[in-house]
This record gives structure tokens, sequence and C-alpha cells, in this order.
């Protein structure tokens, strides 16, 4: 693709966020759509959320378990970047109905970091030395692509999907748990709905954010002291709607609840 | 508990006719083909009578199970309701050990924990707090699933004639008092040939796994029976079963418990 059809792009999806209007796949209109396009293309969303004031607070990696990897036919995760108008907090109402298209909500990990840490060369040591807190985290992703059919280029362009997320508020030291093994689980209206382990998300959540900073220090990009990293989804995505309330509890971490509306 | 409409005779003869399907690792058709009028008492006879034959050879009975106690899996299966099997002394295998494929029909492998209990239990009325109040320790445990019916394809009476689909069981990893685990919320990852196949959390198992001990106790209650003091209890899946054949290995860590493994020879 062209700097003009990306910058297009960019600005379509923007709009579609903005008037929550979904659009076509990207990958059904421009054949030649590569995975470097697709980021150049969530960059220029990004940059029109910033230009409208919102302010990066973070990132968040998708595409992080098997069964995902296997719809989009890809080997690896995604990442997309958050902004301070994403966020919630524990208790707090969400309005999904206003300003949301599709969404699906996700159990989650979050990662803050306490020191500015860049790749290539990371290793999984070197994230949990540079991690402050791991907290736990419902992610609720959306997509500005009509009914979800989406490539892997579409949900990358997209913003990895990115919808809202909210944290909760029990902060941990990762020196204090087993990320791989501490289980989740999600209720719905008061049912349990699924239960997975850190493992579901490459293996262990550290492997994910690990992944991030690899990928992100071969543009010159870190992660940096006080950023949230959503690290993957340990569950199968729910669709949500107002009225429902869910909550997600990790083994040794603590929940996070958040209501709908 | 409903009523039996087979006679002492039929269900000495389904019990002889499924415990030598096990014993010789052959597939047969589900027993309610066989015996369409058959009632719940009548399954759950056939499995005592197939325990009764057991022992009588002096093979010991060394704990209970329960099956079918995710809400999802009773939910596909339309019944309402978990069923439970009792283990014998040559089901064991030890942590790290193998199993004979040859021994089994289509073994799965699903990721539980055990509790063991100090205090005499029996139904009807045992709550979750009776549970974790007999309970002495709890500790990782890895079953092997083996039903004897062609293609794994049941119904619920079937199943619980047929023990339930008991056949092997691990045990091992870290025990731990049940004040020091978060039964609800631990987590367990299940790795065949050095890949994530599964992973889960405690509540998996209907709600709480100390739930599915008091039901059990409530179901023994329902015969007059009792779980005594001591008795090793498998409480279902934490995870979804996984398909195993000769040479797989497996290995499933547990939060706060350590791992289970073992091999399929």
């Amino acid at each position: 693709m062209n700097q003009e059809q990306i910058q297009h792009a960019g600005d379509e999806l923007y709009d579609a966020l903005v008037n929550r209007t979904p659009v076509k796949p990207l990958t059904e209109r421009f054949d030649d759509i590569s995975i470097e396009d697709a980021y150049h293309i969530s960059l220029r969303m990004v940059e029109r959320r910033v230009a409208a004031g919102e302010r990066i607070i973070g990132k968040k990696i998708g595409v992080t378990s098997k069964a995902v990897q296997n719809m989009l036919n890809v080997h690896q995760p995604d990442f997309g970047f958050l902004t301070d108008k994403m966020a919630y907090s524990q208790g707090q109402e969400m309005p999904i109905s206003e300003t949301l298209i599709q969404p699906k909500a996700e159990g989650e990990i979050a990662f803050v970091m306490k020191k500015d840490i860049m790749g290539p060369g990371l290793t999984n040591a070197d994230i949990l030395a540079a991690t402050d807190f791991v907290i736990p985290c419902f992610e609720v992703v959306d997509s500005r692509i009509e009914d979800w059919k989406i490539k892997i280029q579409d949900t990358v362009a997209d913003n990895a999907s990115c919808g809202l997320f909210v944290l909760g508020d029990t902060a941990i030291d990762p020196r204090d748990i087993d990320l791989a093994t501490c289980g989740m689980v999600v209720e719905k209206n008061g049912e349990i709905i699924s239960t997975g382990a850190g493992a579901a998300a490459l293996g262990s959540p550290v492997n994910c954010v690990t992944w991030l900073a690899n990928t992100l220090g071969q543009f010159g990009i870190p992660l940096k002291a006080g950023e949230v990293i959503l690290s993957g989804s340990l569950v199968p995505l729910e669709p949500v709607k107002a009225g429902d309330y869910m909550s997600v509890t990790i083994g040794g971490i603590g929940s996070a609840s958040v209501r709908f509306v | 508990m409903s009523e039996n409409n087979l006679n002492r005779e039929q269900i000495e003869a389904a019990a002889a006719h499924l415990e030598k399907a096990e014993l010789e690792a052959y597939e047969v058709t589900k027993l309610t083909n066989d015996y369409p009028e058959m009632t719940y008492k009548d399954a759950f006879d056939i499995q005592w009578e197939i325990r009764r034959r057991k022992e009588a050879r002096g093979t010991k009975i060394v704990g209970l199970k329960m099956g079918l106690t995710s809400w999802a899996k009773m939910a596909q299966m339309g019944v309402e309701h978990p069923c439970y099997g009792f283990l014998c002394d040559y089901f064991t295998v030890p942590d790290g050990g193998e199993i004979k494929t040859d021994e089994l029909i289509h073994p799965k492998i699903e990721a539980e924990i055990a509790f063991v209990t100090k205090k005499a239990l029996k139904g009807p009325g045992i709550t979750i707090a009776d549970v974790l109040a007999a309970t002495d320790f709890v500790l990782p445990a890895v079953e092997v699933i083996d039903s004897r019916y062609k293609d794994f394809k049941f119904d619920l009476k079937s199943v619980i004639a047929d023990n339930s689909s008991s056949s092997r069981f691990i045990t091992g990893g870290q025990m731990q008092r049940v004040e020091n685990v978060d039964l609800k919320h631990f987590g367990v990852v299940m790795e065949v040939n050095g890949e994530i196949v599964a992973t889960g959390a405690g509540a998996a198992v209907l709600g709480h796994p100390a739930a599915s001990v008091a039901m059990l106790a409530n179901m023994f209650g329902e015969r007059d029976e009792e779980i005594p003091a001591g008795t090793f209890v498998m409480v279902g899946a934490v995870t979804a079963a996984f398909q195993c054949k000769k040479g797989d290995s497996f290995s499933v860590r547990y939060q706060g418990l350590g791992s289970i493994s073992g091999r399929f020879v």
C-alpha cells in the first residue's frame, strides 16, 4: 500500500471508531496489504486519537492464544496502543452501548512497568525485573470491521481491536506469583462461564510481554516506566451487552469486575 | 432415587459384560441399547455389582471419583447430575510412571485435584463446609478415563454402569492443607508432548472442588453408604479431557501444588 492509502485507511478506521459505524474488511479491498502496512495504518489511527486529546498510557498484546492464532492463521501475536480514554476503574460502569460497536470481554493479567526497557534481546528475566506489579484486568475488545470479519491485517490496522479496559485494585509483585499456573475464573451475571490459567497466553503472560518488548525494540520503541501492558486473554472471548455484569478472579492476584451500561 | 426395572440376574449379567470389556480392553455398545428400560438405580446397582465382583477376587478399593462435574459437560450431555465411580488398587500409576496403553481402549487424560478425608462424610445434607472440615489434605491427580463404550459415546445411565469410565490415575505433586489453597481459583496447565493442550481453574469443577465431594457424600447417602475417613476422592476434571496414544508423554502443573507427569507406553 502507498502512503496515501495507509493514511486514508487510518482515517477511515478512526472515523469508524468515533461514529460507531463499522467498515468493510481492509483485506477485502487491498489485496496487497501487509502486516507492516497494517501497523502503519494503526499508527495513523492512534495519531488521530492523540490529536483529539487522548494520551497513550500503555500497550496491549493480542492474538496470544493458539485458538485465535489458528483462526487467523498466524503464528505470532499482535499489539495495539492503550489510551487514557479506554481505561476504567474497578466498580465503575462501562458505557459500552454509547461507545462500542460489537464488544467482547476477556480476562487478562496486566503488567505495570517500573523502568524503561527496550528490546531486542530481552529475556523474561529482564521483563520481570522491570515490572512493578501485575494486576487483574478485563479487556473489552471491539472491532471497527463489520461483524468481526477480520484477518490478521484487519485487526492489526484496527489497533489490535482495542476497546476499553478495567483494572482491578490489587497490585501483586511478580516475584510472589507463578504467572504460568495462576488460575482464572470468569463469571458473567453470577454464572461461571470459563476458566483458564496463565499458560493459555503463549505459555506464560511473561512470554507475551517479552515478545512485545523485543518486537517494539526493532522500531526503537521502549516499554516505559508506568506503562500498562495487557498481556493477552487467558479465556475465550465473551460477547457482552448493556446490563451484563462480569467479574474475573485470578488465583493469587485478585479480581476485577465491571458493569456494562 | 428411582426404582429398579432390571432383575438381579440382568444386573449381574450386565456387570459381568462391562467388567469383561474393561479387563480385556475391548469396546461394547452402550448399555441402554441392551436394556432400554434400565433406571438410574439399575445403573448404580450394576456399578456396585462390578465393585463387588472385584472385591470378591481380592481387588482393593483405594478411592472414589466424581465424573461429569463441569456444568458445560452436563449441559452438553443433557444431564443435571454428575456421576461417581470407584478406584481399584491396579488403577494406580506412580508419578512419572508408565501407563500401558494396550491395557486400555481409547484413553484420555484429565487434570484433577484429589481430597483425602480424615473424618467420615455421610449425606444427605453435606455442604462444602463439612467437606473442608473433614479434609486431611488435597493433592494433584491426573485421571486416565477410558469408556468401554464405542467412540466414547454414552448416556448418563450407561456411563454410571461402566464405573464412570474409570481406568487409571496418577497422584503426586505437592500435598497441601485446604486452608493453604484457593481451591476455587488455583490454575492448572496440561501439556502433552511438550505442548500446552489445556488450561483451567478449580471453579471448573461444580464451581468449587469441595462441592463435588459434598455431592458425592450426598449421592452415597441415598444408598445409605458413607465416605469413610481416609478416603481418596478425585473430584472431576479441571480441564477438558485430552486423548492420548502410545508414545505420548504428559506433564500437568498445578498452582501451588507442584506437578504430575507420566507417559503412555
